[in-house]
């Protein structure tokens, strides 16, 4: 198994945000992570990437059947879990271009004999980016919310991960990048049979990758777990809370 | 030497020369010898040193300037270099007699007890001028460089862009890291003429123990810009200099850019002065620091509006790696006339977690991701500078990126 989430307990500031979620993702699998804001979508996220300020107060996290919550985030990430935020930072003089390479572990100042210098552009036409003018371009500066997904995707997608989550990787993006992205993420899914676990509101992008489970998450637990052909219709019919009044695990 | 119309600066001087300075610590400059211990020599070592702060001595497409402790060890210009004259001031005041109406005429030799001493001690320099309407294509290179322990170096250098030309220099100061215990005064005066462009780049790497205080005046004519590149990268003891820049023309432009990475305890005191005079002239001072170990760094800045549709604008980013170390920003806007607009900005904070973890999330350890920050952060993009001193920079500043990965997470 890839991933194993276990009775996880997240605290935060105090303040207990995750209270025992539960699940697995295998290689080639595509889970779904929906649910109304502040369910815990987002701190499951953080919490599985390793950021130090979500604390595990209980539960484990197996990563190809490793522990891995005392490790940090730049180990989890060496070990192939790559998270795609939901709002990245724009960080100035760090070029986009360096960025990939470095998520590649080139070092673009310093390459090492075999570094593919190329390969920020390649991965950048992946992700429909015309490399020509974003390889120069300062880190999400100025980026539009479809350029910002798009970027974190060519960095992710440098980092060849095991595991990918994506945290609302369509939210703020247009119809047209929506496809972009969809398109681009199968392919690559499809190239290297990673798992994903997908975080978003929306059916729009589900529709190209066709999770193979949808979990539903409410006030920091797992309220419903269901295929998406099963809970898509329902969701849309009913919204989330009056899902889970009905059929929720707390409901 | 001696002539009749230097004996009033050097009275001037006499009366100046225990006139503390408006700014930093106050330096007993008889501590320093005016005699070099040994003759001044063009090692590979020391060429290679010179490198370090972006001269090339084996250049032989430009035109280069080497001064070792007080001599002058190369002066020449290539001869595709058309329009431009390269020799030490000495020589040059003697071959013109105008040149005296350049003469301490950007800042005064009774500003305090440094150029004071700057005058009475002067060792050389260089004088640089672009005739009219030239244009460079590379960087002319000039390099000033302590050799000799306890050494004080006071080079007196005077730059004319005449009109209608642009002219680019890299200078490099530096200092042996076997010269312990050295000063530098270094008096600058730039002229930038009607219409002409000056590109001023001066890289700075100097020792632990050195005592560093420039003075420098520009003016600059109608339609005329002066740009100044500065970087200083390596620990030195004590730096201070308030370069001042005269906008006497019309339109006349002035823009300092500086780059600085304070580490240790050095002492780190450095501001820019913009006096926008005539109608329609603008100034720009951006500073960006980072601050390490126990270093202490002033950044002061004060321009004048004193004309019509005049602009001014003073910029300091600075980032704190280490709680040990400090950062003054004081920026000072004076408008005296109705129609100027002044602004300055200045940020200061620490390294952004949320920044560093976004890079930690792609696989990259935390002293390279605070490396990769600060590269950023201070990332030179400095205009009119040639690709090839811009990676020299960069080169530097990567040095920083893997002496962190060395070991100590933060070098503090």
């Amino acid at each position: 198994m890839l991933l194993r989430v276990e009775d996880l307990h997240v605290v935060v500031e105090g303040k207990e945000l995750l209270k025992g979620i539960s699940l697995s993702l295998d290689y080639g699998e595509i889970v779904a992570i929906m649910g109304h804001n502040a369910s815990g979508k987002t701190t499951l996220a953080l919490t599985l990437a390793g950021f130090p300020q979500y604390v595990v107060s209980k539960g484990r996290i197996l990563f190809e059947g490793q522990e891995i919550s005392s490790k940090g985030i730049d180990e989890r990430a060496k070990l192939g879990l790559a998270l795609a935020f939901q709002s990245p930072p724009a960080i100035r003089g760090i070029k986009l271009g360096h960025m990939i390479a470095l998520s590649a572990g080139i070092n673009p100042w310093q390459p090492k004999p075999g570094d593919d210098l190329e390969l920020p552009k390649k991965i950048l036409s992946k992700v429909n980016l015309d490399p020509e003018r974003y390889t120069e371009r300062e880190l999400n500066v100025g980026f539009s919310g479809g350029e910002r997904k798009r970027s974190e995707l060519a960095q992710i997608f440098a980092m060849k991960p095991k595991l990918m989550i994506l945290d609302e990787p369509d939210s703020g993006v247009d119809i047209d990048s929506l496809k972009i992205l969809g398109s681009a993420l199968l392919e690559y899914f499809n190239s290297i049979r990673c798992g994903i676990m997908i975080i978003t509101h929306h059916r729009h992008i589900l529709q190209y990758l066709k999770p193979t489970k949808v979990h539903i998450l409410s006030g920091g637990k797992v309220a419903i777990t269901g295929s998406y052909e099963e809970l898509m219709p329902k969701i849309e019919e009913k919204g989330y809370e009056r899902l889970i009044k009905e059929e929720g695990v707390n409901g | 030497m001696g002539e009749e119309w230097r004996k009033k600066y050097k009275l001037e001087a006499l009366q100046a020369v225990t006139k503390r300075a408006a700014f930093g610590n106050d330096i007993d400059l008889s501590d320093f010898v005016t005699v070099p211990s040994r003759e001044g020599e063009l090692t590979d070592e020391v060429a290679k040193k010179t490198l370090e702060v972006g001269v090339d001595l084996g250049a032989k497409k430009t035109g280069t300037y080497f001064q070792l402790d007080h001599s002058v060890l190369l002066s020449q210009i290539a001869s595709k270099v058309k329009g431009v004259e390269m020799m030490p001031t000495d020589e040059a005041l003697d071959k013109y007699d105008w040149l005296k109406n350049y003469y301490w005429k950007a800042l005064s030799v009774s500003q305090d007890k440094y150029t004071a001493v700057a005058e009475l001690r002067q060792t050389k320099g260089y004088f640089i001028r672009s005739a009219p309407n030239t244009k460079v294509d590379q960087p002319i290179q000039a390099c000033l460089y302590i050799g000799s322990e306890g050494l004080l170096q006071a080079p007196h250098n005077i730059v004319i862009a005449e009109e209608g030309s642009e002219l680019n220099i890299v200078t490099g100061c530096t200092a042996d890291s076997r010269a312990r215990m050295v000063a530098h005064i270094g008096v600058s005066e730039f002229y930038v003429k009607k219409g002409a462009t000056l590109i001023f780049t001066m890289i700075h790497s100097w020792s632990e123990d050195a005592y560093v205080r420039p003075r420098t005046g520009v003016i600059v004519e109608e339609g005329g810009t002066f740009i100044s590149n500065y970087v200083l990268i390596k620990p030195v003891k004590d730096i201070q200099s308030y370069p001042t820049a005269h906008l006497v023309g019309k339109g006349a432009k002035a823009k300092f850019n500086s780059i600085i990475y304070a580490s240790k305890d050095s002492i780190i005191d450095l501001g820019n002065r913009i006096y926008l005079m005539a109608e329609g002239t603008s100034g720009e001072s951006v500073f960006k620091v980072v601050s390490t170990g126990t270093s202490k760094v002033y950044n002061r800045g004060q321009v004048f509006g004193q004309n019509r549709g005049t602009k001014g604008h003073l910029d300091c980013r600075g980032m704190i790696l280490c709680p040990t170390s400090t950062i003054t920003a004081i920026p000072e806007l004076v408008a005296e006339h109705s129609e100027t607009e002044l602004s300055h900005e200045a940020a200061i904070g620490r390294l952004q977690e949320e920044q560093l973890h976004y890079l930690m999330s792609r696989g990259i350890s935390p002293e390279q991701a605070i490396g990769v920050l600060v590269k950023g952060f201070l990332d030179p993009g400095l205009p009119g500078l040639p690709e090839r001193l811009q990676e020299e920079i960069r080169s530097k500043l990567s040095l920083l990126d893997r002496r962190s990965e060395g070991g100590a997470k933060e070098p503090c």
